[in-house]
């Protein structure tokens, strides 16, 4: 555009001395400093004794990649040396007005990890391989929930209400799966529950503007009473015929299943987990490369300006909560037929809200909150496995660490996080 | 997400009744129609709703009514008694839980649900107020079971910490609660003014935060755990702390209740009558606004988070010193920080409606316990109305659109011919 407008008129000497403003963020440093000082608190004092045996391979596998043997206590003391280090670069960088890299930040966070793990399995094997799969499969649920909060807000619609379409999926796949023998439409139901808990959403946030968040959090209330009404009076009245224990196979992908560590993390798993991976690139790619992620995306910054153009605000959101409220649903299948195989009371126990959690931690976009849905996941599955091999940390304090990284994240240190600018506000012409 | 808080709290959709439109009709129509369309009527047709369709989730699945209706088409007035056996039962159970059991042999015993909904009420009202004062901030304070359990747990460790006698020990332990869920509450104004952190995420998280490290100290000795125990539950508070009966110990209800009464009125006169709720409100109405008028938008969020978390702490203080007098674990929310946001939504953050719609589910929670022990009917039925009443009265225009009442300040054959356009479309 501005090639082809010669007329703008041009300072005739020399180039433009333009005044450079660096908004320096301390933040970085600050949480990088945090987490050294905490390295060097528990792994220098607190020093572990004995040896870490990481097992990366089990026997029945085709490759095998022998076990990591290392010495707890100076392998521990060495990275927290080198995170002290690491922080203290941070803070030069930010000194010399540079921001520090995301990358640098990844870094820190692996070393940080592997001398947290050295540490905390001193004297223990720790198994690598199943570490990494329940991280991958506890995020599953987190994963669609996530999605379905992604498409929402992106969409301009709040979407609380992640829970109650998990839970109202759970419930629903259950029932259906049990009582026509067929987990295929146990699936289906999943999508439809969700789709449903959608409509009350969109139907009181879109038709009777009423506040978003103030809507998800009753719904989610509602759902919890209607599935454990008809727990109690449905799906136990007929223990033999309802609710049945039903679980999906699992499908290992040729060839891909038997590389080590990645295939049995990535490629051994249910029908479910592969939908996840397809629904994180398709979401991804419908967002940011075609008509309809363009449209929901204008829905949600400016729906006036979509308004203009002769998108239907209201339509497209209501058909995009919709959209979103199928992709939690089927996530909601997982707590049943893709894990343990019947449905309990309050089974999802809060994750649509860590889901939401995960929109917010990963920026409204697919692939970042994908990647924190897997942080959660790790961080409960640490939590699992330091449990039975026995940790120093108490568990407690591994099952808050998620949350505490959520603050963190939400508070900024991740950079600042910024809704779609319509986020929560109905729209009315 | 980040302009959710300012819309916050719960407004009717519809617009005002405007003078001007109804210039033409009389005073006493107009009238009439204000308190047709107005808050109160569409309050009471939305637990109406509400009870309707609880009604219809107990008739589909009670076993007697799906018995007789499967020839329901020979003999439809069995299909009839029986839906009328099934519900009628158990709302009659719902009462004789709430308010008055008839079949008590005199009215001291008669009256003993009517004290037990009182004490169920005590701290859902408290909890209301806190997330009502939040709302008229434009805050959305989710963090209620944090703040009780941090509130509660503060207030049991000075009272066994610090034996004292019955006055002193108990005033100590109940200032001490207030502090406690003030301070986990305000780390979230905090958080919100200095980084605009999100109140709904942070509070989310600071539930399971609070959870976890009540947990970790209820089983580390030393820290809440009692001596010599090892069970994860606090020591019983000692006499001197408690919250003592109201009217004798045959009724459940405390001193607790009277303390939540005078909250109300602090709340009112707070919010009503000091220059912190005029600002505190002035804020919730358009936080720009306020800023240019010269208040400390990041001070009053900061303010007003501490203080509901210092009313929410108070019914943690209630569960900890009037409910769980034997010791508490770390479930002792029993979920009222959840149920405190629909008394408040219930309650339009009004002082009296909080009171109201604290008194409203307490009685449906104590009387759905009775109708769980006497008809079978699950209790959660309860948790299914509460949440329906709530949607309802978010949405007048629904209410109006299905009882076929008129939008205010609309000629009232107008409105009834564009509402059923708007239900048709």
């Amino acid at each position: 555009m501005t090639a082809a407008t010669p007329a703008a008129p041009r300072p005739s000497t020399g180039p433009i001395a333009l005044a450079v403003v660096r908004a320096r963020s301390w933040k970085v440093p600050i949480a990088l400093s945090v987490f050294a000082l905490g390295a060097v608190v528990l792994f220098i004092g607190f020093a572990a004794k004995g040896r870490t045996d990481f097992r990366f391979s089990q026997s029945s596998d085709f490759f095998r990649i022998p076990d990591l043997t290392v010495a707890a206590g100076p392998v521990a003391v060495v990275l927290a040396i080198v995170a002290v280090v690491m922080a203290a670069a941070s803070w030069a960088i930010v000194v010399r007005g540079r921001r520090v890299h995301p990358w640098f930040t990844a870094v820190f966070a692996a070393v940080f990890m592997a001398g947290f793990l050295t540490w905390a399995a001193a004297g223990e094997q720790l198994p690598f391989t199943a570490l990494l799969l329940g991280a991958v499969t506890l995020s599953v649920p987190l994963v669609f929930g996530a999605l379905g909060g992604v498409i929402g807000e992106r969409a301009g619609v709040v979407n609380v209400a992640i829970e109650g379409q998990l839970l109202g999926g759970a419930f629903c796949s259950a029932l259906v799966a049990s009582a026509t023998g067929s987990m295929t439409l146990g699936l289906v139901a999943a999508a439809v529950a969700g789709v449903l808990v959608s409509f009350i959403l969109a139907a009181f946030a879109i038709k009777y503007l009423v506040d978003q968040v103030i809507v998800g959090v009753v719904i989610n209330v509602l759902v919890t009473g209607l599935t454990n009404f008809g727990y109690t009076s449905i799906l136990s009245a007929d223990p033999e015929h309802l609710n049945r224990r039903m679980t999906l196979p699992n499908l290992p992908i040729p060839l891909l299943s038997d590389i080590p560590i990645i295939g049995p993390v990535l490629f051994d798993h249910t029908i479910i987990v592969y939908i996840a991976y397809v629904a994180v690139a398709a979401v991804w790619f419908g967002l940011f490369h075609t008509r309809w992620g363009l449209r929901v995306r204008a829905v949600g910054e400016h729906p006036q300006a979509a308004d203009t153009v002769g998108i239907d605000v209201n339509r497209t959101r209501f058909w995009n909560v919709s959209l979103a409220g199928a992709i939690a649903g089927l996530g909601g299948a997982f707590f049943t037929l893709g894990s343990v195989g019947i449905f309990t009371e309050q089974m999802t126990a809060g994750q649509g809200y860590i889901a939401l959690a995960a929109v917010i931690f990963g920026r409204w976009d697919p692939i970042r909150a994908t990647l924190a849905a897997l942080l959660f996941g790790f961080a409960t599955n640490l939590q699992n496995i330091l449990g039975i091999i026995g940790s120093p940390v108490p568990s407690e304090f591994l099952l808050m660490l998620p949350y505490v990284v959520t603050i963190f994240a939400v508070a900024g240190l991740v950079g600042k996080s910024r809704a779609p600018a319509a986020d929560g506000k109905p729209y009315v012409k | 997400m980040s302009q959710a808080q300012e819309t916050a709290a719960p407004q009717p959709a519809a617009p005002r009744p405007d003078a001007g439109k109804t210039g033409a009709t009389s005073r006493g129509q107009e009238v009439l129609r204000e308190i047709m369309g107005g808050g109160v009527v569409i309050s009471v047709l939305a637990v109406l709703l509400a009870f309707i369709v609880g009604a219809v989730l107990i008739a589909v699945t009670d076993p007697d009514v799906q018995k007789v209706s499967a020839y329901f088409f020979a003999r439809p007035s069995d299909t009839f008694q029986a839906i009328w056996h099934a519900v009628g039962g158990a709302y009659q159970s719902l009462f004789q839980g709430a308010i008055y059991d008839t079949a008590r042999p005199d009215f001291a015993s008669g009256i003993q649900p009517l004290m037990n909904t009182l004490s169920v009420s005590t701290p859902l009202i408290f909890g209301g107020l806190g997330i009502a004062l939040g709302f008229r901030i434009g805050l959305f304070n989710i963090g209620g079971q944090g703040q009780i359990l941090i509130g509660g747990a503060v207030a049991g460790w000075l009272a066994w910490s610090f034996p004292m006698p019955f006055p002193l020990g108990l005033i100590v332990a109940i200032l001490g609660g207030i502090a406690g869920g003030a301070v986990w509450a305000g780390l979230v104004g905090w958080l919100k003014a200095q980084t605009g952190a999100h109140e709904v995420i942070v509070t989310i998280m600071l539930n399971y935060i609070a959870f976890y490290l009540i947990s970790f100290l209820l089983r580390t000795p030393g820290a809440l755990q009692a001596k010599g125990s090892n069970n994860p539950k606090s020591p019983a508070i000692p006499t001197g702390a408690q919250l003592p009966a109201l009217l004798g110990t045959r009724y459940a209800v405390t001193w607790a209740f009277v303390l939540a009464v005078a909250a109300v009125v602090v709340y009112w006169w707070l919010m009503n009558r000091s220059s912190l709720g005029f600002r505190f409100r002035a804020v919730g109405e358009n936080p720009n606004a306020a800023r240019t008028a010269g208040i400390g938008v990041d001070r009053m969020y900061i303010y007003g988070m501490a203080i509901a978390g210092g009313f929410v702490g108070l019914a943690g203080v209630n569960q900890v010193l009037a409910t769980n007098t034997g010791g508490f674990s770390s479930g002792f929310d029993a979920g009222i920080g959840f149920n405190a946001i629909t008394v408040a939504l219930l309650g339009r953050s009004r002082p009296l409606g909080v009171l109201i719609a604290g008194l409203l589910f307490g009685a449906l929670q104590s009387g759905g316990y009775l109708m769980q022990a006497a008809n079978g009917i699950p209790v959660d039925i309860v948790l299914i109305v509460q949440s329906l009443i709530v949607l309802f009265i978010a949405a007048p225009p629904l209410v109006r659109a299905i009882f076929g009442l008129p939008k205010p300040g609309v000629a009232p054959r107008r409105a009834r011919r564009a509402l059923a356009k708007e239900a048709k479309a």
